[in-house]
């Protein structure tokens, strides 16, 4: 009854090109933003942006960047852990080391690193396919974690590879508290989504995910697979390198290469698999899940246990979180392996003849 | 030069043990075509099971006996990693048939995670010993040829040696028994085995128990050698390289693939490492397995990989 498209017609090319061909779910998503920088604000704690929006936020552009090579590309890559690392330590040599540079500059110019790494471990997906290519990108993550433990340079010679970044400002606006780094972290993000939003629905993105499908097939109609899989790696590198900045800069504030550990690449990986491969919305679906998961399991077990007159502690509690954790990704994997988005489509679907379905 | 060949015998040894790893990668990939990140977790829990049912067991009937503890305890692991490989096989792969690779990927590794916490739940989080009598005193060989002879750790050439019988005894099972033989025509195609009867699913629990009880092996020798605890789990990420290198799919190349491993890791460390700051055997494995990989995309023995349009 909502959620219906009668009467919306595409009278010219532009009508039908638009991002959201029903217009019921631009309002919505337009409204959705407008909430989560109005209205989020006004009744969120401090507590609840550090430890979910504002991860929450990081990681789904992190996720983006992920899907863009796996969901779209379909090249399952280990290493995105190490092109966040990437981002963040070279914003960092560039926030250090340039007198007076801006954020926002550094942390591009990171993604910008991160881009050229991305790259290079990019090429051996010309050649390695499939699992093979996953298990060598984790060459890139132990690389990384190696480089930038022992190479002082990078850390600007601290001795532990620890480093931290204080009184961010972004155009003379400071990003101090959790509310500015909120707004920070969410207008980098939807900028991301909307550029990440339309590349995929342009010809790159039809390229991409013609290799995805079929990388023989489709070189043999006329798509160049170096072409395609190369920029597949640099767009999303640049977009994860931009995440690894913000996590380190925004979130984190003072890290070490173990906040990039392989551990990182698997929890993307996990988000993109859960949210819905190729899809825009299962990137933020995955990354809100495993966000929000762990929180909820430290919060909700030992109230569990109270209870039932149960006293829990905290190693139980961290054990407990791990199983729950897998139990729950292996149990999404069997009953709906196509991800969150596709629920979401399947609800949509749905919504266009409720509530008269025949 | 003779420190040289003693890096090489270290290399070669170290190598063995990840091939025993590996070995676990390879059979369950060639019989169901899943990735099992979950090896290295089963590693450790067999480890576990194995150190504490060794413990528990003399204590609960109050005799004092090791080799009689540890003969229990393996054979309640090995009970133990029966039962997980057919719970494993009830509850996820019987639900995820033709899924695709990355997702029955992921799969495995929610069963990492779980393992992990189970393991952890069930045999608590300490470091834990298993003492099955590998000797610890090194040993010197060749003494004749090179001044002061080769040092060469008597514990890691039991654990070799261990590691080449568990493979002698797979071949043996996988060429020359009935099971063996329904295996292999499994990994072949499935189709084709099904259709001339052999039940799928029940392949599916022997290879995990197979599978299983490798990794039980490699958790009691890594286990003894660095004591059962959280990190055990992480060998599955140093045994990554090696059966990429060898190719998944063959047995041969596990342990080749583990041999060049384990000897490229040593010497960098060893000839490579000084000048650049140390520590970087982990990514070397992975960059030697690139390299061959360039060159040969589906490892050293894999099967070639051939794309139809």
């Amino acid at each position: 009854m909502i959620y219906r498209e009668n009467g919306q017609f595409k009278t010219n090319y532009q009508d039908d090109q638009q991002i959201f061909a029903v217009s019921q779910d631009k309002w919505a998503i337009l409204a959705l933003v407008a909430i989560a920088a109005f209205v989020v604000p006004l009744f969120a704690s401090e507590y609840m942006f550090k430890a979910i929006f504002i991860p929450f936020l990081i990681l789904s552009l992190a996720a983006l960047g992920v899907n863009i090579l796996a969901g779209y590309c379909g090249q399952i890559s280990l290493g995105s852990g190490a092109f966040m690392a990437v981002g963040a330590y070279m914003a960092y040599n560039f926030h250090v080391r340039v007198e007076g540079m801006p954020l926002i500059i550094s942390l591009l110019l990171g993604g910008c690193f991160a881009t050229a790494v991305g790259m290079f471990f990019g090429i051996p997906s010309l050649r390695v396919k499939g699992l093979y290519l996953s298990v060598t990108t984790l060459a890139a993550q132990f690389f990384c974690d190696w480089a930038f433990s022992r190479i002082k340079w990078f850390s600007n010679n601290s001795a532990s590879g620890t480093v931290d970044v204080f009184n961010l400002e972004f155009f003379g606006l400071p990003v101090v508290t959790p509310v500015q780094k909120y707004w920070f972290c969410l207008g980098i993000l939807v900028v991301f989504a909307l550029l990440a939003k339309n590349l995929v629905r342009s010809a790159i993105g039809r390229e991409w995910m013609a290799i995805r499908d079929m990388d023989v097939a489709a070189s043999v109609i006329g798509i160049r697979p170096m072409y395609a899989k190369l920029s597949a790696f640099a767009v999303s590198s640049f977009i994860v390198g931009v995440a690894g900045g913000l996590w380190g800069f925004i979130h984190l504030g003072s890290w070490e290469p173990a906040a990039f550990s392989v551990d990182r690449s698997f929890q993307l990986l996990f988000m993109v698999i859960l949210g819905g491969m190729g899809s825009i919305m299962g990137s933020f679906m995955g990354a809100a899940f495993i966000v929000v998961l762990p929180i909820a399991i430290n919060v909700l077990l030992p109230e569990l246990g109270a209870l039932v007159g149960w006293e829990v502690s905290t190693a139980a509690v961290t054990h407990a979180e791990f199983m729950i954790f897998g139990a729950l990704i292996v149990y999404f994997l069997i009953v709906e392996p196509h991800g969150l988005a596709k629920l979401w489509s399947v609800a949509k679907q749905k919504l266009r003849l409720w509530p008269f379905p025949h | 030069m003779g420190f040289f060949l003693e890096t090489l015998i270290g290399g070669l040894m170290t190598g063995m043990l990840y091939s025993l790893v590996a070995l676990g990668f390879v059979l369950i990939f060639k019989a169901s075509g899943v990735f099992n990140f979950a090896q290295g977790a089963m590693v450790l829990f067999a480890a576990l099971a194995m150190a504490r049912f060794a413990e528990w067991i003399p204590k609960w009937f109050g005799f004092e006996n090791q080799i009689l503890g540890n003969i229990a305890g393996f054979v309640m692991a090995v009970l133990v990693m029966f039962v997980l490989a057919w719970v494993i096989e009830r509850l996820v792969l019987r639900h995820l048939v033709n899924q695709e690779g990355a997702t029955l990927l992921m799969a495995t590794l929610g069963i990492t995670y779980f393992l992990e916490g189970l393991g952890q739940t069930i045999f608590g989080s300490d470091i834990y010993k298993i003492d099955v009598g590998l000797p610890k005193d090194p040993l010197m060989i060749l003494e004749s040829t090179f001044e002061g002879g080769l040092l060469v750790n008597k514990e890691d050439l039991y654990a070799a040696l261990i590691a080449a019988i568990m493979v002698v005894l797979l071949t043996i099972f996988f060429q020359k028994t009935a099971t063996g033989r329904a295996l292999r025509a499994v990994a072949d195609d499935h189709q084709a085995a099904q259709s001339i009867g052999i039940p799928l699913n029940r392949i599916w629990v022997i290879v995990w128990c197979v599978a299983g009880i490798t990794a039980l092996v490699a958790g009691i020798i890594w286990g003894s050698k660095l004591g059962v605890q959280f990190s055990l789990a992480t060998v599955a990420l140093r045994a990554l390289p090696v059966v990429i290198l060898g190719g998944l799919t063959s047995v041969p190349g596990a342990i080749i693939g583990g041999l060049i491993i384990g000897v490229g890791e040593k010497l960098s460390e060893v000839f490579l490492g000084p000048y650049v700051g140390g520590g970087i055997e982990i990514w070397f494995a992975y960059v030697l397995a690139l390299v061959f990989l360039l060159f040969r995309p589906q490892g050293l023995f894999g099967e070639k990989i051939i794309d139809r349009v």
